[in-house]
Parts: C-alpha cells; sequence; structure tokens
C-alpha cells in the first residue's frame, strides 16, 4: 500500500484516497469550437508514461480535497504531491523503455 | 518439427527420452524481415502463426524482451469465455472460442483447453435482471449462455454457499458451458512450435527501442537491443507497454496501463469443479489440473508499470472467496502477482490499423485478454497481411474514439470497471 502525503493533511495510507487519473487536462474553453480528433484527444487519448507522471488524487476518506501528485510509474513512489492550481513542479521527467 | 502422439510418447519413453529436440530454434536475428512481431505473448507469438499458416508469409521475426510468454500470457488466470452483450464483442470472442475448441489438434500440442463452464454470480436484483438480458443477447448471437436458479448453480458447483444470510447473497447465475480454462504456458509453447517449424524467427531477449520511420512516414524497421532490423510491416502486441511502444513512432493511444493482481493457493486434491465469477463482489476461483486454487483479484486505482500492487487488493478479493466458497477458509496462499493491462475508456480491445503506414497494433485488451488469444491473433494477421480489417475485427478501431462509435463492453471483466 502505498503512502501518500496530502498538501492538507500529510502522510496518510492509500485506502484513504481515490485516483483521478493525469492532472494538467484542461477542460477546453470553447468545445463546440473543437474538432472531433481534437475532443478525442481531449476525452481519451493519455500519456500513460513510464516513469514520471502528474496526477490528480482524491482525500476522499479525509479531508476530500483534490491535489495533484508526481509518481514514478516504475518504482511507484511519489516524488512530490501539490496543490491543484499550482503548476507542475519544475523537476526532471524520467522516461523508461 | 517432432510430432507429438502416444505413439511417439511411448517410443521416446523406452528409448530413455532421449531423442526429444528442442521445441523452437534460437536465431540470431537477420537484418531485415517481411514483417516484424514486437511481443512474445500469445496473441503475438499466434499472430505470427497464423500470418505463416494462412497468408503464407513466412518471413517473419517475433521480437521479445524477455522469454516467451512471460508477461501477462503467464500471469492471468486462464479463463476463457465469449458471454459478451454487443454483437462486436460476441463475433470476436466467439471467434476465439471456436479456435480454443479445435486448438490442441490444430498445433499438436495440448494446451489443456477444458469447457467446465463459466459461472458468473448475481448477487442484486440488478445483476439478475442485466445476466438475463445477457443470456438472451448471448443466445441471439448463438453464443451459449443458460441461467440457473440459486439451487442449479449450487448442484453446478457445490462448494458455494448459497445461504440467503450472506451479506450479498447469491441470488442465480449464468452459466457458459463452453467456458472454462487452458494451460496459459502451453498456448504460447504450442503457437511458438508451429510458428517456428514454418520458418518465424522468434527472437527472445530482444528489447525494441525504437521505430524508424522513413520519409513517407512510413515504418523501415526497429531499433532493438540487438540492433536495427528492418521491416516493411510492424505489428505490435505489447500489451502494458502498448503507449510505451507505440510512442516510439509517435502515435497516441487511448490506454492506460494499470497492474492487475492475481494469486494461487497451495495445491489440493480436485475440489473445485468449474470457473466462478461473481462482478459484484469481486472474486474469481478456478483450479488448476496442478491443484492450485487460481485467484483473480483487482487493478490497482493508479496507472503502473510496477508488476505488483498494494495488498488490500487482493485482501478484498479473499473476503469474498471465503463467504462464497468456506472451506477454502483455512487454504494458504502461495504466490501473488501483478501483470501491467492496458485499458481502453470502453474496455473493449483495439486491433487496427494505425495512422502509421505499416505499423499496426493489437492492444487494449485490459483485463480480459486470454481468452481471446487465439481469436485475436488469427484477425491481427489477416489485418496485418491484408492491409484492412478482417471484418471481425473492422469495428474495434483507434477512429471509434474520435467517430463515437465505442463498444462499451458491460461484459468485460468487472476489474476493469
Amino acid at each position: 500500500m502505498l503512502l501518500i502525503a496530502c498538501p492538507y493533511c500529510g502522510e496518510r495510507p492509500e485506502i484513504e484516497f481515490s485516483y483521478g487519473g493525469e492532472a494538467h487536462i484542461a477542460r477546453p474553453a470553447d468545445p463546440s469550437a473543437l474538432t472531433d480528433d481534437q475532443w478525442a484527444e481531449y476525452l481519451y487519448m493519455r500519456t500513460n508514461p513510464k516513469g514520471t507522471h502528474s496526477e490528480r488524487w482524491r482525500h476522499a476518506n479525509g479531508c476530500g480535497r483534490f491535489f495533484n501528485a508526481v509518481r514514478d510509474t516504475v518504482s511507484d513512489f511519489f516524488v512530490v504531491t501539490y496543490k491543484s492550481g499550482e503548476p507542475r513542479p519544475d523537476l526532471p521527467v524520467k522516461r523508461v523503455v | 518439427m517432432q510430432s507429438f502422439s502416444a505413439f511417439s510418447l511411448l517410443r521416446r519413453a523406452f528409448g530413455g527420452h532421449t531423442s526429444w529436440q528442442p521445441q523452437w530454434r534460437t536465431p540470431e536475428p537477420k537484418a531485415a524481415y517481411d514483417v516484424i512481431i514486437v511481443g512474445g505473448g500469445g496473441h503475438g507469438i499466434g499472430a505470427a502463426y497464423y500470418l505463416a499458416k494462412e497468408h503464407g508469409i513466412r518471413n517473419i521475426a517475433v521480437l521479445e524482451r524477455g522469454w516467451l510468454g512471460g508477461g501477462n500470457t503467464g500471469r492471468n488466470t486462464t479463463i476463457i469465455r465469449s458471454n459478451y452483450l454487443f454483437d462486436e464483442s460476441a463475433a470476436l470472442y466467439e471467434h476465439s472460442v471456436k479456435l480454443w475448441e479445435t486448438l490442441s489438434r490444430e498445433l499438436n500440442y495440448n494446451v489443456m483447453y477444458s469447457a467446465r463452464g463459466v459461472l458468473m454470480l448475481a448477487h442484486t436484483i440488478h445483476d439478475v435482471q442485466v445476466f438475463k438480458r445477457h443470456v438472451h443477447a448471448n443466445r441471439a448471437n448463438g453464443v451459449d449462455n443458460e441461467w440457473l436458479t440459486a439451487a442449479q448453480a449450487k448442484e453446478f458447483c457445490p462448494p458455494l454457499n448459497i445461504s440467503p444470510t450472506l451479506r450479498y447473497p447469491v441470488l442465480g447465475g449464468s452459466l457458459q458451458r463452453r467456458g472454462g480454462t487452458a494451460r496459459h504456458d502451453a498456448v504460447a509453447w504450442g503457437f511458438a512450435r508451429g510458428a517456428d517449424a514454418m520458418g518465424v524467427d522468434i527472437i527472445q531477449n530482444c528489447q525494441v527501442t525504437g521505430i524508424r520511420r522513413g520519409a513517407n512516414g512510413a515504418v523501415e524497421g526497429v531499433e532493438t537491443s540487438r540492433g536495427f532490423i528492418g521491416a516493411k510491416k510492424i505489428g505490435v502486441s505489447a500489451a502494458g507497454h502498448t503507449s510505451v511502444v507505440m510512442a516510439m513512432a509517435g502515435v497516441r493511444l487511448p490506454l492506460e496501463s494499470f497492474p492487475l493482481q492475481a494469486l494461487v493457493s497451495e495445491p489440493v486434491k480436485p475440489a473445485f469443479p468449474c470457473v466462478v465469477m461473481s462482478n459484484t463482489v469481486h472474486a474469481y476461483i478456478s483450479q488448476s489440473d496442478k491443484g492450485e486454487l487460481v485467484i483473480g483479484a483487482g487493478t490497482d486505482a493508479y496507472i503502473s508499470y510496477s508488476q505488483r500492487g498494494g495488498l488490500h487488493i487482493p485482501q478484498h478479493t479473499l473476503d469474498a472467496i471465503c463467504e462464497l466458497f468456506p472451506m477454502f477458509r483455512r487454504m494458504r496462499m502461495l504466490r501473488n502477482w501483478g501483470g501491467i493491462v492496458d485499458n481502453t475508456p470502453d474496455r473493449s480491445p483495439i486491433i487496427g490499423k494505425t495512422p502509421v503506414p505499416g505499423l499496426y497494433v493489437n492492444c487494449g485488451w485490459g483485463t480480459g485478454g486470454f481468452k481471446a488469444t487465439p481469436g485475436s491473433a488469427n484477425v491481427f494477421a489477416w489485418t496485418i497481411a491484408k492491409d484492412e480489417p478482417h471484418p471481425i475485427n473492422a469495428p474495434f478501431t483507434i477512429d471509434r474514439f474520435r467517430d463515437g462509435f465505442l463498444i462499451d463492453e458491460a461484459a468485460a471483466a468487472a476489474v476493469a470497471h
């Protein structure tokens, strides 16, 4: 089980959290202006990297708030967690093949 | 290729088992091939087999980064069924079950396909209504499936606890009698042996690190840990690593990779007659011919390539197993592992062409790809050979996510939802 540092509550076990998928995917400001390809990209296409991944988590059984995290999908170690709305920390991006 | 028969077994037994040959070669990669398959699991090696057998293309290499069948082919719970709801899925999975039924004879290799029946339990009124709908839809598609009452389910699977005092009592179930299990390693080995005999080069410990494209965008070959290998066509069958491999050609896919866990118990004498699945309480269980209970647990919540996961995931499944089958409460579990599965948003696979000329992909099997191994390999081979999809896999394109023709398969394994 992972140990996750909620930016509001501190370190808590994984079962207190729910996963929210890839972070920093902004809803299009004008959805009706999008082509089908752009809409499919927004809805369905994901980076799914082997390496560092920016993702959303929610402290569902705690403070209930969403936050973002950078996690290594090879080791599952959390590099950093940060509050929603803050930019992704300027960290080196790791990619493994 | 040495042919296996009762006679050949006897003859070599009396000869001290000294004249058996290796079942496939260990070739060095050639400079170029007509087709390269990336991924030496059941789906990939099967595609090479059918390319050679049915389409006359024999200058093929299968590149496997680890060992043959060492990925999800060796990590699944070996359940076979075709009772999917939608017409597109029913056609695909039924094609596969029909191939399973004759696969041992086709390959001259015992894949131990055992049609012992797959029983899916209903625990709520909603389950009952949905399962009955599935039974009718399946039968309209020529797929066998029948509704059992709780008492009939108990008769079919005596260890089942149908007490009305359970937290989620068994209200009945749907039974596909032609469903069952097969020996997962034997599928990879049987296809490998057959493909190798037709000239396919199976190259293990050869990791693809790049896909080279020409000026017109078409593929020219792959960079590997053993040097560049040329190819006019490349078929990617890389399961959980599909996103990683396809990114080498600049293709983004609607995939996310999750660890899916499974576990086996200590081996015991035959005690469990069929496969039982319960989507609602999340339990998947059968008994292997070796005697181990083979138990499918869930996916972890987060994307990962770590081939392991949290212990609370299998614990949740074991809670359900202990309630449904009280006689297993004192069984000891021996091994627990994870495999990396690539899920699509609609839980149906993608088998077809890609925006890159000469590059084909067979992915998105998520939590339920083993059952489809021969059927998927068969239509993928057709797609590569003819540069167009077989009618069965024509609906399973990447474009369906753009065009809105999703195949939102509710009968996919519950672990995916």
